[in-house]
């Protein structure tokens, strides 16, 4: 019980700093705003899409997907600051759980998540996007992304924790990230890509994801090496199968890794 | 009783390579203060690191209020309160918030997490900057923050690691004051600073650690002694100087020694001010005068020095 409380004061930490600093979730939100807004008006007009409702309607999902895979940087950004700060030995020597401070955050980046989901949709729903299916098909699409982000925060955690300067973090963060995020369905159709790029592509978590949101929103999914394979035809699955592994393979390495923090 | 027992801990870093801890051992009475007194790289913080559950050693025993440290750690973590090198506190957040979180985090409930922190920055005179970020904070005031993020349960051994490296002397002053209030309340203290003046005043006994070892342990009038009594020194104009020599090796019995460059002659003396005086009347008789003259103990500088062989490194002071 005391565990749980633990980690509920580091999220209220959290909060407690976005109250104190507002520029912070200002731009957190300002930055995927722009996005939608760019791709929306930059390339939306020259992507052919045959989708009723046009770009947008592609573009929404793998927005909300890439910004919610950003997490990852901002758990491990944060949690590379507590570090450099000395903050995370105060921490270890409090009698609370060894897992409480990492736990913490990543519940406080999911919760900021929500906040910025939310601002979001309403930009994309401002600039055209109009999501078919619906509320409960919606709200399930959320928790996916919630869920994603928050699986990926895990892998932040394990960087922050390595990295041993904030530099080194942001730089291991983008590298992890845009590949991940623009080598997949998220922006453009991958039938486009050469064909070897497209296996890489649709197995990609990220398009696994932007086709189960797609879906979720009520879209038709078109794949192009893989059509036909289990990822494409079961996006919502093969998504839940990737989150699982990744929390698998990053929470224990994490906590391991946060208890020999200092040796 | 023993308060904190550290018995032969060894802790090497780089595979091997590096060795922080070579056998370390030390033991603090309860309610008295101990500071563990080396250079930079001595080992000092490995030591408080280990004795405060953040690392293990490769091998040794330690305990603290007589649980082990090394097999019952979230025990220890119980009774102890640690302030570091560096402010280890959220700048983003203000001070009365840092210590509301960090009473939480000691499972006090709100009102009595919220009550704690009023006290405490009543006590280390916070009050004022309480409801302000701690980035807008003096290094002072950051300093007495974090000491106080450690009193939260009033912790039966403190552990401060270089609690002034980094202040300016005023600073430094302001967190002798407190420390020195915090032992009259009983606390048990272990220090660690490379400021030698600083265990002299603060502590009630002193190990000097150098390469991961403890090479000396006494009171700090225990260790001064160790290097000797008291030294004659007297300064005279340029002319005067082989006869200075002469009178001060006669009466101190000892030869005296000479810095050029200050025209400085000093000589052991064991007689103290009685030396004093009659090196002054025979200069006096000759019609030698004293530029300066005193009778100095010798300082943790000396005794640094003549036990280990090289100087103490102190580091620039980095604000």
């Amino acid at each position: 019980m005391n565990a749980v409380m633990d980690s509920l004061v580091i999220t209220k930490r959290q909060l407690l700093q976005l109250a104190r600093v507002p520029e912070v979730l200002i731009f957190s939100t300002i930055q995927p705003v722009m996005f939608v807004l760019l791709f929306r008006y930059v390339f939306g007009g020259s992507i052919e899409t045959g989708q009723p409702g046009g770009y947008v309607q592609l573009l929404m999902p793998g927005i909300f997907v890439q910004t919610v895979a950003f997490t990852l940087a901002a758990t491990a950004s944060g949690l590379a600051e507590d570090m450099k700060k000395g903050l995370i030995d105060r921490f270890r020597s409090l009698p609370i759980s060894r897992s409480a401070l990492i736990v913490g955050r990543t519940l406080g980046d999911s919760l900021l998540n929500i906040v910025v989901l939310a601002v979001m949709g309403i930009a994309g729903y401002i600039v055209g996007w109009r999501p078919t299916s619906g509320v409960f098909s919606i709200i399930l699409a959320f928790l996916f992304l919630l869920f994603f982000g928050y699986a990926l925060s895990w892998v932040g955690i394990y960087i922050g924790l390595s990295a041993r300067d904030a530099r080194v973090v942001q730089n291991v963060s983008f590298l992890v990230t845009f590949p991940l995020t623009f080598l997949s369905n998220a922006f453009a159709p991958t039938t486009g890509m050469p064909r070897p790029l497209q296996y890489v592509a649709e197995w990609n978590p990220v398009s696994t994801m932007v086709a189960a949101c797609r879906q979720l929103f009520g879209l038709e999914n078109e794949f192009g090496a893989t059509a036909g394979s289990f990822p494409s035809e079961n996006p919502l699955t093969m998504s839940l199968i990737y989150m699982a592994i990744i929390m698998i393979i990053f929470v224990p390495m994490s906590v391991k890794k946060y208890k020999n923090a200092s040796n | 009783m023993k308060t904190v027992i550290a018995e032969n801990l060894v802790k090497t870093y780089n595979k091997g390579n590096v060795k922080a801890l070579d056998g370390l051992s030390l033991d603090v009475e309860e309610g008295t203060v101990l500071s563990v007194l080396g250079p930079n790289g001595a080992g000092k913080t490995t030591t408080v690191r280990i004795l405060a559950t953040l690392l293990t050693p490769n091998s040794g025993h330690a305990s603290v209020a007589g649980i082990d440290v090394i097999k019952h750690p979230e025990r220890v973590r119980e009774v102890i309160g640690l302030s570091g090198q560096y402010a280890a506190v959220d700048e983003t957040l203000t001070g009365w918030d840092n210590l509301v979180m960090f009473g939480r985090l000691y499972h006090l409930n709100k009102n009595a997490a919220v009550k704690r922190a009023d006290e405490l920055l009543e006590q280390f005179s916070l009050t004022e900057s309480a409801k302000r970020p701690i980035k807008t904070y003096s290094g002072g005031m950051r300093r007495r923050l974090d000491l106080a993020a450690s009193l939260i349960v009033k912790p039966k051994v403190l552990f401060l690691d270089e609690p002034t490296t980094g202040l300016d002397p005023r600073g430094r002053q302001e967190m002798w004051g407190v420390i020195e209030e915090l032992v009259k309340g009983g606390v048990t203290l272990l220090l660690t600073t490379q400021y030698l003046e600083e265990a002299d005043q603060l502590a009630d006994d002193i190990v000097v650690i150098d390469h991961g070892k403890v090479i000396a342990r006494g009171t700090s009038d225990a260790l001064k002694k160790e290097v000797g009594g008291e030294r004659l020194e007297v300064v005279v104009a340029q002319g005067d100087i082989s006869k200075t020599l002469e009178i001060v090796g006669r009466i101190s019995g000892n030869k005296a020694t000479l810095d050029e460059g200050l025209r400085k002659i000093s000589a052991p003396v064991s007689t103290g001010s009685m030396a004093l005086m009659e090196v002054l009347r025979s200069m006096d008789s000759e019609g030698i005068h004293a530029l300066d003259v005193g009778l100095k103990r010798p300082s943790l500088d000396d005794v640094f020095m003549s036990l280990t062989g090289h100087a103490a490194e102190v580091e620039e002071v980095k604000s």
